[in-house]
């Protein structure tokens, strides 16, 4: 039997058309909202978020609310997310370190808890489904798919309409102010968002590599494009590329989800760097 | 256009600039001079509104607002490394006309380019900044800043880091600019720049002074002399 009627096959099941769908929507979002991380210089920011976000849902495992688990999870990633950003150059622990502190802190609190609280039989493939996403996009309800289907949709809409706005406070932040844009107002904006698609990639890829997910699309667009423009599209192109290779290829190979995700990802970083060189400086 | 009045700048409560009284007229040239750290950037950001005053005032008239002045900010505050071409640079020096719209109109657009032509920089429109040279991106960031106001500039070390002929360069398109009325405030280590081109001086050494060039240069000729 050929792939194609293999994939075919798979595709007459209904989660498998859900998780294709919420993987790829997932895998756009972050990668647009990627290029503005990695550009600032808050790729760490995702990577903390992530991790508050398996701390939160070791407190919806544990609490056995994990019907209700988006409930917990959002306002608790969202909260870090604002605290993170808030403090800015005025505390005494600096950006990065508090970022790290609060990501390997969630971390740390949050496989305790398990081990401390839960009831499952199973710790280890509980934790190890939740950090590196192992079978959950594939047991998506449809109410899931619709919720991830509308809220990425909205990112991508609102970084269509705020674009200038995004390359402005992107490029130069003081400049931006003095133009009059509330720059606070947009870094809290670009947090929650940042915070809202981090829990919804948590189901595609676990929270461990949901970085990958942000940064990689947009670092390997910067190596062969060399306008914002340019770079935000390949980006998005590149997610998508990804997510659906990596997807099929799980499908068809039972490989996990993620880290076929994240390999797939780096496999079009080493080409796009490769190509970045041999065209040189004209692309540089 | 712009007055300030008793002055006191820092950060967290702690003052770096204490009492400081200047003015700067419709025109004008004002060279702020200084050793390092010693608080013309904190003065600038105050001037643009990105820093409140611990106390004192600022007070913009004929027609001025801390949103009508241009600015070029400290190249050390700019990646390097930013994926954006030239055109997309300066075209966000338009983002105050950006007003209430989502994106930029075909007169942001015109005046985009007639600024990249004003300074030189018209046919490195689709280059990278990565590829340009110090003198050319402060050109690009230069046409960003005229974008952004047409009256008052402020300028953070524009030359810091360039070579000789290029500063040179420059110095000559800021006096043009200047020429053409817009309102010179430029922070510079470059004493001798400062005496050359400006008509007034503020300098922040051991104490603060702001007058005229004439009664600057007759100061320090006073304390040669002592
Ligand atoms: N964001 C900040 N928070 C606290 N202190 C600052 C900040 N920025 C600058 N400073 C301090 O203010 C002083 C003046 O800095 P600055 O205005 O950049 O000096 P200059 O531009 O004259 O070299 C320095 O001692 C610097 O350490
Ligand atoms: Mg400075």
């Amino acid at each position: 039997m050929s792939i194609i009627d293999q994939m075919g096959r798979y595709l007459q099941y209904p989660f498998v058309r859900y998780a294709l769908i919420v993987g790829v929507l997932i895998a756009l979002c972050s990668a647009m909202l990627g290029v503005i991380l990695v550009l600032k210089r808050f790729s760490y920011i995702g990577d903390g978020l992530s991790h508050v976000a398996f701390g939160a849902m070791t407190i919806a495992t544990i609490t056995g609310m994990l019907a209700q688990k988006m409930l917990i999870i959002l306002p608790i990633t969202i909260l870090a997310a604002v605290l993170l950003l808030k403090g800015g150059s005025r505390t005494r622990v600096s950006g990065d370190a508090r970022i790290a502190m609060v990501s390997v802190g969630s971390l740390a609190l949050g496989y305790l808890m398990m081990n401390l609280f839960n009831t499952s039989a199973n710790i280890s493939a509980d934790v190890c489904s939740t950090l590196f996403g192992s079978t959950s996009i594939l047991t998506l309800t449809e109410g899931e798919v619709w919720l991830c289907a509308v809220l990425s949709i909205s990112v991508v809409i609102l970084y269509i309409l705020f674009y200038n706005r995004i390359f402005a406070l992107t490029f130069d932040e003081d400049f931006a102010a003095a133009s009059g844009l509330n720059t606070n107002a947009a870094n809290l904006a670009v947090a929650v968002i940042v915070a809202v698609i981090i829990v919804l990639a948590m189901n595609l890829v676990g929270s461990l590599l949901i970085s990958a997910l942000v940064i990689f699309p947009a670092i390997s667009a910067m190596q062969i494009r060399r306008s914002f423009r340019a770079v935000t599209v390949w980006s998005a192109v590149f997610a998508v590329i990804a997510s659906l290779c990596g997807m099929v290829i799980s499908i068809l190979q039972g490989t996990p989800v993620g880290s076929t995700i994240v390999a797939v990802n780096i496999v079009i970083f080493l080409a796009c760097m490769l190509i970045g060189r041999i065209m040189g400086r004209a692309y540089a | 256009m712009i007055t300030c009045r008793n002055l006191t700048l820092g950060y967290d409560g702690q003052a770096i600039i204490k009492d400081l009284n200047f003015t700067v007229k419709r025109g004008d040239y004002l060279c702020i001079i200084g050793e390092n750290g010693s608080g013309k950037t904190t003065l600038m950001k105050s001037m643009l509104g990105l820093l409140r005053p611990l106390s004192g005032d600022i007070v913009f008239d004929e027609g001025l607002t801390a949103g009508t002045i241009g600015y070029l900010p400290q190249r050390t505050d700019i990646q390097k490394d930013f994926p954006a071409t030239v055109r997309e640079v300066v075209l966000s020096g338009c983002l105050k006309r950006l007003g209430r719209r989502w994106f930029y109109s075909a007169a942001d657009r015109q005046l985009a380019a007639e600024n990249m032509a004003r300074l030189g920089i018209a046919e490195l429109a689709d280059r990278s900044c990565r590829q340009l040279s110090g003198g050319q991106l402060q050109r690009v960031l230069l046409a960003r800043a005229l974008c952004a106001a047409d009256q008052a500039l402020v300028l953070d070390e524009p030359v810091t880091g360039l070579d000789p002929q290029v500063t040179a360069e420059l110095y000559r398109l800021i006096e043009e600019l200047n020429r053409a009325g817009v309102t010179i405030i430029m922070i510079s280590h470059d004493l001798g720049a400062a005496l050359k081109y400006a008509t007034h001086i503020l300098s922040f050494s051991d104490r603060i002074f702001f007058g005229t060039r004439q009664e600057f240069t007759a100061l320090m000729g006073q304390e040669a002399q002592a």
